[in-house]
């Protein structure tokens, strides 16, 4: 299988090209528009600013790239953000796929600090004129744990697979055809996340 | 809910742990890998690796073991210790740390924590404080791992290193470290109620309850020992089911 995952300028992508390691797949590290085609999956990771990573995609066409691709798409964190129409971070157009527009959190109270930062839990059974899970959550207990590190959210919305309370209820997870995204880091979130990767790798 | 953090701290010499370990079933109890790894499937939620080698030599072993440990690990962690400019940080993150604490360098030149927090992020940055209180009840930080007194009072750092940009604050109450009666619950509490980062709580624990402390009276977001863990005195899933059954929200 290949795996592709989108090189761009958000960081903290290594932990993904392990994490996929640990699961006996070799993972590419690509911008190029042929061989992120070519690949069987594509993950679409990073932390980082919602505006420079837009114009960094849109300045390599990869925005295009992205919203053209066919197979298998996961996108986690900014990933996530990204993929959705507009971002509050930087006023940023993003790339439409999941027409929802990405807020920052706005405490009520002291103690919800931002960024959200930790492990929470997502409800997987949220949908609720559906009686299963999303694919990506198949062999989970629900309200399982898992990491967050962010300061914007993407609200409920018709796409939502996973909420998590904090601040309010946000979309931990969305679904669109072929687009998957998680706004927490499956790399980083131990038995659960590993499960979550070995699920989108099975599709 | 968000999740109380359970983080055990490992100080790493020359590429080896250095507190004696008392794990069952480890064959190499002093490889800090392992150990992470260890602690990571007994339901640890992050862990900090701290390098207290000195030399040239052994910050390149700790760098190696720093690859080694993102390779294995599929949880958040941390990695401190002589990090003293940024181009240590981007060493230690390009190897595949998630965090960098910063302590000394950071007090001699909070310049620093602005310089990390713009090229990678607050959330990389956790600003590590160790302050001892004197007999009047002022806390003041200390450098090079509590030896050299300064000017600085804990609660205008912690301001200070959250002003510039880091992500939370790792307190250390020397008076309370290695005395296993609790941790320093006034200060943390102080700290968590006029900052908007996370805390993390450090020195103190001895007992499972030390850590509900810290969580109720304190409102540390996080708690970090050594010992305790090392030492097999209190073992992560029993205390995790502990802290859930006196209502405090952990990962279990």
């Amino acid at each position: 299988m290949k795996v592709a995952i989108i090189k761009y300028n958000a960081g903290n992508i290594y932990s993904v090209v392990h994490a996929l390691k640990r699961l006996g797949v070799d993972p590419i590290l690509t911008d190029d528009a042929a061989e992120i085609h070519a690949a069987d999956k594509v993950l679409f990771p990073g932390q980082g600013e919602a505006s420079q990573a837009m114009s960094y995609l849109r300045n390599h066409h990869l925005d295009e790239v992205i919203r053209s691709l066919q197979q298998p798409v996961l996108g986690i964190c900014i990933g996530q953000q990204l993929m959705c129409r507009h971002s509050e971070e930087g006023d940023t157009d993003c790339l439409g796929i999941f027409p929802i527009d990405v807020k920052r959190f706005r405490p009520t109270r002291h103690e919800d600090k931002v960024p959200h930062m930790g492990w929470n839990s997502i409800d997987v059974n949220c949908k609720k004129d559906e009686e299963t899970c999303d694919v990506l959550f198949n062999g989970l207990q629900n309200n399982s744990f898992v990491y967050f590190v962010h300061s914007f959210y993407v609200p409920e919305c018709a796409f939502t697979t996973a909420l998590t309370g904090y601040i309010q209820p946000f979309s931990a997870a969305l679904h669109k055809d072929n687009f998957y995204a998680t706004q927490f880091h499956p790399e980083k979130s131990g038995a659960v996340g590993e499960q979550i990767l070995k699920n989108f790798l099975a599709l | 809910m968000l999740a109380k953090r359970i983080i055990p701290c490992l100080d790493v010499k020359d590429g080896q742990t250095v507190k004696g370990t008392n794990f069952v079933n480890l064959r190499h109890a002093g490889d800090p890998v392992e150990l992470g790894k260890a602690y990571s499937e007994q339901g640890a939620d992050e862990l900090v690796f701290l390098d207290i080698t000195a030399s040239f030599e052994g910050r390149k072993t700790f760098t190696e073991m720093v690859t080694r440990v993102a390779a294995t690990v599929n949880i958040p962690f941390t990695v401190g210790g002589g990090i003293g400019e940024l181009k240590d940080v981007e060493r230690l993150l390009n190897a595949g740390a998630d965090k960098v604490s910063v302590n000394s360098a950071a007090l001699r030149h909070p310049e620093l924590i602005d310089e990390i927090t713009n090229h990678f992020g607050s959330q990389v940055c956790v600003a590590a404080i160790d302050a001892r209180m004197d007999e009047q009840g002022h806390w003041t930080c200390y450098l090079n791992g509590g030896r050299v007194p300064t000017e600085r009072s804990l609660f205008e750092w912690a301001h200070e290193a959250q002003e510039r940009g880091a992500g939370e604050i790792l307190f250390t109450s020397m008076n309370h470290d290695g005395v296993k009666t609790g941790f320093a619950n006034e200060a943390l509490r102080r700290l968590s109620d006029t900052l908007s980062i996370p805390i993390i709580a450090s020195g103190g624990a001895g007992a499972k309850e030390h850590f509900r402390d810290t969580f109720l009276e304190g409102h540390s977001d996080a708690a970090l020992a050594a010992s305790v863990f090392h030492f097999g005195e209190i073992r992560i899933p029993e205390l995790k089911q502990y802290l859930q059954s006196e209502g405090i929200n952990v990962r279990l």
